[in-house]
């Protein structure tokens, strides 16, 4: 296979521990009561359309992502609507959401919910891309960015390149893997999609090398497929970073502070493209997902295709139930993915996995203090200084941490993993964005 | 079950640890120790073992009963310290010498500025300077390397115990290079350590492996080492090209002193070396001139411990001036 591919600068290696990787996809029951958040993107929150004691049906418009960046939801489940309320998403924050006591499953008329694939695109760009804004898709790989903005490509900017991101390099995370071995010719369709509304000829899909039988599989199904090919990346993390994935696959950097647009690409996740397929070739909104539920300690790992709105706890339970040495639970994968305070947290369409670490995985390792052995700053992907951003931060000094481009850490943690002195590193990055964040939106405003 | 325990990410940590980094740098050291017993006798052992004791228990004091926080002599950086110390002192020091330059190195050099991590001189070095400057004759007089078992085609006599850089030093004054080469041990002595001169400088190729083994586990890199000798080579080189009656070559300063001991060992110490690659490399530049200089015309026979010194005040203003590269920084936004 020759040197395979990957991003150059920084990067580490964690355990993979890829227990669910054999596990098939299953669909999981409905629950009793479904939780929908009205804001599942990133951007600004969706309008309620529905009120206390409407009886819905699945795949009902619930919200109305009115702003531009912005996303419509559905509903993922048929029932009476028991209350608009705040409920505690998997962010830590309680925020408004629809709560349905579920009751059968009744869909909406005009969806295709069988299993053929259509692979016959019949749409034009314009009308693509509006049907990604009306069935409410956003990027699934976490970050939940409006898909059908990316596609609106600014003016004065060219794309001409679509990338999949097939990489899923947080530990622990088999969701897109499971997708691509099951779901390969939607995927494909999907991208297909995604390559029109984009008025792309080229789309690359990049698949971290340990997950061969992915790779095979896509390659296979991609030799039918106009323009699509499949490119094997070593394993690095965090690949699965969009800038870093562009340096990987088709080695342009993206400017720093700039959009990938700004180097003609654009990166959508294998499960966004998955639900393209499912909304513009079979009308269905956003309403369910893959989701991991993992740990060393769960009894049976596995992915669920699972409603949206669906409390974790039913997740937990079909996985065997909360084993008894459990110490934390994530949202997401080890690196990135955010402890969950509740099993009454809702999946949204952001997760991506449960993983249920144990108690003597659970806790951080002492700090000492910092001997100066630079390796944060060796692997930092974006070439910053870990060490001088977290000290800024705890002197509060704000103008130094925006002038040492602390606005450019993508919070993927690889400089907290490798310390020898266990030091919270991206705790204090974290908080020193958030500060010259709210410094440079203040200087916008004058 | 007791309550589930909530922090930000990542939530997962690497194997590395300060006590693996230090531990592994002991590790690579315990060839040269070896070594060091070996042509020194029972003598070297006896510098290694007051020194790092010493190191350890002024560690510990201070801790314990003048910052009166938490203990921890054990993660072996203080131990590190005593080896070095130790490196960089003749063998038949006087024991209380050894101890004062213990008490500089933790006390004044490590702990006053706060103690792991916070010093901004390496640690070992400024005890070595400060013996050298307190007590010159004692810390010059170098004992001749006999072997620990049987005994050793020693060096020539005309040489009186002095080191190979003293002994040139001295003899330039009135004689030309060729003719005080021949009188001492060919380069290949220099190499195993049959020459006179601290503990741990001596034997070439026991530095070596450790340093090898350092760069394999990546407690250390390349940059510094590398520069620092590359410059002394090509520093040395145009000299020796332009006259080589006057300036010895390059193999000769590399295989004798402190150089290797000081740029695998003490140069790159992490705490007192600069963060990024060209920092690093300015850095190792930077030792291996100040070196050169003051071999050949300072007033000191060796420069490495100076140099290294010199070039720790330097860190953090190449820290503020050589940044790493930043992703994204080579196209420009528009």
């Amino acid at each position: 296979m020759g040197i395979l591919k990957t991003f150059s600068l920084g990067g580490v290696h964690p355990p993979e521990n890829k227990l669910s990787a054999d596990q098939a996809i299953e669909v999981l029951p409905l629950p009793k009561q479904a939780f929908i958040p009205l804001n599942q993107n990133l951007g600004a929150p969706g309008v309620a359309q529905v009120q206390k004691g409407d009886v819905i049906k699945v795949g009902q418009l619930l919200a109305k992502g009115e702003a531009f960046i912005s996303s419509n939801v559905h509903s993922p489940v048929s029932g009476k609507v028991l209350k608009i309320d705040n409920v505690m998403d998997p962010s830590g924050y309680r925020r408004p959401a629809v709560v349905v006591n579920v009751d059968g499953d009744e869909w909406v008329d005009g969806i295709d919910r069988t299993d053929t694939l259509v692979k016959e695109i019949k749409l034009s760009q314009k009308e693509i891309v509006e049907k990604i804004h009306q069935l409410g898709i956003v990027g699934l790989g976490g970050a939940t960015f409006p898909s059908h903005v990316k596609l609106m490509v600014p003016e004065g900017k060219t794309a001409d390149v679509l990338i999949i991101n097939g990489v899923e390099c947080e530990p622990y995370l088999t969701a897109d893997h499971r997708l691509m071995i099951e779901k390969g010719d939607e995927i494909l369709v999907g991208t297909t999609i995604l390559m029109k509304g984009l008025g792309v000829e080229r789309a690359i899909i990049g698949i971290e090398n340990n997950k061969p039988d992915a790779i095979k599989n896509m390659t296979e199904l991609a030799g039918k497929f106009k323009g699509i090919e499949v490119c094997p990346l070593k394993v690095k993390y965090p690949q699965g970073g969009e800038k870093q994935l562009i340096k990987a696959t088709i080695r342009r950097e993206v400017p720093s502070g700039k959009l990938p647009i700004e180097v003609g690409a654009v990166v959508n996740n294998v499960g966004t493209a998955f639900a393209v397929y499912q909304a513009v070739q079979k009308n269905k909104p956003l309403i369910e997902r893959v989701v991991t539920i993992t740990g060393k300690s769960v009894a049976k790992p596995g992915n669920f295709m699972v409603r949206i709105g669906t409390p974790i706890r039913e997740l937990i339970e079909k996985a065997g139930g909360l084993p008894e040495d459990s110490g934390k639970m994530i949202g997401g994968g080890p690196m990135m993915g955010k402890a969950l305070l509740s099993m009454d947290t809702p999946v949204v369409k952001g997760s991506s996995g449960i993983l249920i670490l144990r108690e003597s995985e659970s806790k951080r390792v002492d700090v000492k203090n910092c001997i100066r052995c630079a390796r944060c700053v060796s692997v930092c992907p974006m070439g910053l200084e870990a060490v001088l951003l977290a000290q800024l931060a705890e002197m509060e000094m704000w103008e130094e941490s925006e002038q040492e481009n602390v606005m450019d850490c993508i919070e993927c943690g690889s400089c907290h993993y490798t310390c020898p002195s266990g030091r919270p590193l991206l705790d204090y990055i974290r908080l020193g964005k958030s500060k010259v964040g709210q410094i440079i939106r203040n200087r916008g405003k004058k | 079950m007791s309550m589930l325990t909530v922090s930000g990410s990542p939530h997962v940590h690497g194997d590395s640890s300060v006590k693996k980094i230090m531990y592994t740098v002991v590790i690579a050291m315990v060839p040269a120790m070896l070594v060091s017993v070996y042509f020194f006798g029972l003598d070297a052992l006896r510098v290694l073992v007051i020194s790092s004791l010493s190191c350890l228990f002024f560690e510990w004091l201070i801790q314990k009963y003048l910052i009166k926080g938490p203990v921890t002599i054990f993660d072996g950086s203080a131990l590190i310290t005593g080896i070095l110390l130790a490196f960089n002192v003749p063998s038949n020091l006087p024991t209380w010498i050894i101890i004062v330059g213990a008490f500089v190195a933790i006390g004044m050099a490590k702990m006053s500025f706060g103690g792991l991590g916070k010093n901004p001189f390496n640690p070992a070095l400024v005890g070595r300077i400060f013996l050298l400057i307190s007590f010159p004759v004692q810390m010059t007089s170098w004992p001749e390397p006999k072997m620990l078992f049987g005994s050793m085609a020693s060096q020539p006599d005309a040489m009186g115990g002095a080191t190979p850089l003293g002994f040139l030093k001295e003899g330039l004054k009135n004689s030309t290079v060729p003719e005080l080469m021949s009188k001492m041990p060919d380069l290949m002595m220099d190499f195993i350590g049959f020459i006179g001169g601290s503990l741990g400088e001596v034997s070439v190729v026991a530095l070596l492996l450790g340093a090898i083994y350092m760069l394999i586990k990546k407690v250390i890199t390349w940059q510094i080492p590398f520069a620092y000798i590359g410059s002394v080579v090509v520093f040395t080189g145009i000299l020796w090209l332009i006259d080589p009656d006057m300036y010895v070559d390059p193999l000769f300063h590399l295989l004798t002193g402190g150089l290797i001991l000081g740029a695998f060992f003490m140069a790159t110490d992490m705490v007192s070396s600069p963060i990024s690659p060209w920092g690093q490399i300015v850095f190792g530049i930077g030792c291996g001139v100040i070196t050169i200089l003051i071999r050949i015309w300072g007033a000191y026979p060796e420069g490495v411990s100076f140099a290294i010194l010199i070039m720790n005040a330097f860190t953090p203003l190449l820290n503020r001036w050589l940044k790493p590269k930043l992703f994204g920084e080579t196209i420009k936004a528009a």
